[in-house]
């Protein structure tokens, strides 16, 4: 199929000059003909399918600013006809919006860079060193793979109680950095390193470092391209993480984003939309920018989780 | 979104594992100490945070526990007896399968399609592939909010069918319907993750069989069929189950779009494990459910190493 169309794509580009010969079948013209339509008709095809991916987003951000009549619109216009930002006062009038923004963000920054730093040692020492009952220690952290965190929520819901860090963020930063969470950093981490030419490390040895030296030195700043794809994959986890806030958290102010976007309901429990949508305008948008500015590390890093090694 | 990570890295690991090992050292002594020192974070924390759970949630389940009531009686096997007789458990399970199959069959021909579509080197590729791409990373539950708004009875998709004449349902009024939603909503978000898998799978492919098959006169059905697709069987099979254990999880979706309603229509096993824990505080009878959901992702990892080799086509 591939090769088909790169034929294509070739024949356009010497189109002109291909049909200004004379030697050429009419046959082979209609053929380059149908074979041009069809790949109008295949971006055609990818412009319709796009919709359903971009519209909501593009809708959650114009929406923001329409007065609440015009969101209740039958047919939902694209831009506003009136635009106001009154909405986004009542985001924060109703709730401690910035707090909670703060609550998410600082988290999720947390458990980043615990997660990048305990998986970077783990996978590095599983890969690179030899020691008694690594294997067994290793299949003991794989098991993390095979447990949903919802499988696990009532007993650690229970641990958590126990301690007295109900409506706390403790929970919410220390099982992802050090529980199953991590296991799949570490794994990403393990593969980098496995992969990790040992002649620089033999450079290392060379010059009189040792196991920490060498690690901290060498393999963990060569890690970057892997610690890119467990940074960009830990961040998203903890920002949309919904199941552990509503079971953990139980104050407003406590609360982290995806728990305090569902909050903005009116007095019969029905959802206030031009509020929510301006909420999750706030949410979602400074995500989506840092993505398209590195999407590549994003398409790469989500895509390196699953297929590399 | 990782959860469907998880297992190809797992593969990919442990087929890294085999082929290569670390050599041994010289100084094997102080090096096995710092190698502990450096998996002693995620050991302990498995341990703390992984294997002790999970053996604690096996010992509740055979409890009478009642947080509200604060009791806490050994039941024996009462918890998975009830398991048996619970109608809503049976409905769960089946809203469960129904989701899992209808998001499979969709994501992953979808993800195909796509992949194939932007595999085809046309202009405006690489836009188009962000735009597929760009749901996954929104907030899942920001994501599900201005979707529960489109599917509203008078929201923006019955708006858009109006307009060619059609008089839409309510679609999170019907269980048919908001069955069908959830789905749909989950399958635009992670889509573009499957899609990636299928399109560095799609680039994999050697052109060169591709071109014999040309000359031998095969069309581009027919090379997809017997060229592409087997080449790509190992991705289609892993893409398959991870996407399964990832819908097994579908959590957010629920709350935020139906509640588990109308009536319990998609009160996925999930869904309904919550409720028992933290709507009916019967931690017991959770906990049950939660080793049967255990139980279920273990099974179907099993399912994936055994079939592997056979299912699949290997270069070598």
């Amino acid at each position: 199929m591939r090769t088909d169309v790169l034929d294509t794509a070739q024949e356009l580009d010497t189109r002109t000059v291909v049909t200004g010969r004379t030697g050429l079948s009419a046959e082979g013209l209609t053929a380059r003909r149908r074979r041009k339509w069809a790949s109008v008709g295949l971006v055609a095809l990818m412009a319709v399918l796009s919709i359903p991916f971009v519209f909501p987003t593009l809708w959650m951000v114009t929406s923001s600013f329409k007065p609440i009549g015009e969101i209740l619109q039958k047919v939902p216009t694209l831009w506003p006809a009136n635009p106001t930002v009154e909405a986004y006062g009542e985001v924060f009038r109703l709730q401690p919006f910035a707090q909670q923004y703060w609550n998410s963000l600082y988290i999720a920054a947390l458990v980043t860079i615990g997660t990048m730093l305990v998986a970077a040692m783990a996978g590095y020492a599983f890969a690179r060193i030899r020691f008694p009952g690594a294997n067994a220690l290793f299949l003991l952290v794989l098991v993390g793979l095979l447990v949903p965190s919802e499988v696990t929520i009532v007993p650690l819901f229970r641990f958590v109680n126990g301690l007295g860090l109900i409506n706390t963020h403790w929970p919410l930063i220390v099982i992802p950095i050090f529980g199953a969470p991590a296991v799949l950093a570490v794994f990403i981490m393990r593969q980098f390193f496995l992969g990790l030419p040992t002649e620089l490390e033999e450079a290392g040895r060379m010059d009189g470092l040792g196991r920490w030296g060498i690690f901290w030195r060498i393999a963990f700043p060569l890690s970057r391209p892997a610690l890119a794809a467990v940074a960009i994959f830990t961040f998203l986890k903890s920002w949309n993480l919904y199941l552990e806030p509503i079971v953990y958290l139980s104050s407003k102010d406590m609360f982290t984003l995806p728990q305090a976007l569902t909050q903005y309901v009116d007095a019969y429990g029905g959802p206030m939309w031009n509020v929510q949508l301006a909420a999750t305008t706030l949410t979602v948008v400074p995500v989506l920018l840092v993505f398209l500015f590195a999407q590549k590390q994003f398409v790469q890093g989500l895509a390196h989780t699953g297929l590399k090694g | 979104m990782t959860s469907s990570a998880v297992l190809a890295t797992v593969e990919a690991a442990e087929r890294k594992g085999r082929t290569r090992r670390p050599r041994r050292s010289a100084v094997a002594r102080r090096d096995a100490i710092v190698g502990y020192t450096m998996v002693a974070p995620v050991v302990l924390g498995s341990v703390a945070f992984v294997i002790v759970p999970l053996v604690a949630v096996l010992w509740f389940s055979l409890h009478d526990w009642n947080v509200l009531a604060n009791t806490f009686v050994f039941s024996g096997a009462d918890n998975y007896e009830r398991m048996l007789s619970d109608p809503g458990l049976r409905d769960s399970l089946l809203a469960s399968l129904w989701f899992s199959i209808g998001l499979v069959v969709l994501n992953v021909t979808l993800a195909l399609f796509l992949a194939v579509l932007l595999n085809q080197k046309l202009p405006g590729t690489t836009t188009f592939r962000t735009f597929f791409f760009s749901p996954v990373v929104v907030s899942l539950v920001a994501w599900t909010i201005v979707w529960s708004f489109l599917l509203q009875a008078d929201g923006g998709i019955n708006g858009f069918l109006s307009l060619i004449g059609i008089q839409g349902p309510n679609w999170l009024r019907g269980d048919f319907t908001a069955m069908v939603s959830v789905i749909i909503v989950q399958v635009f978000k992670n889509v573009g993750l499957n899609m990636i898998l299928f399109l560095a799978a799609l680039q994999g492919v050697p052109e060169e069989i591709g071109e014999a098959a040309r000359i031998d006169g095969a069309g581009a059905w027919r090379r997809f069929r017997s060229i592409t697709l087997p080449m790509i069987s190992p991705t289609i099979l892993l893409v398959m189950i991870l996407t399964i254990v990832g819908s097994l999880e579908v959590f957010a979706q629920i709350a935020v779009l139906t509640g588990g309603g109308p009536g319990n229509s998609t009160t996925v096993l999930v869904y309904y494990l919550y409720q028992q824990a933290f709507r009916f505080n019967d931690f017991g009878y959770a906990s049950a459910i939660a080793v049967l959901m255990f139980l279920i992702v273990l099974a179907l990892t099993l399912v994936q190493w055994q079939t592997r080799k056979r299912w699949v086509f290997h270069e070598n």
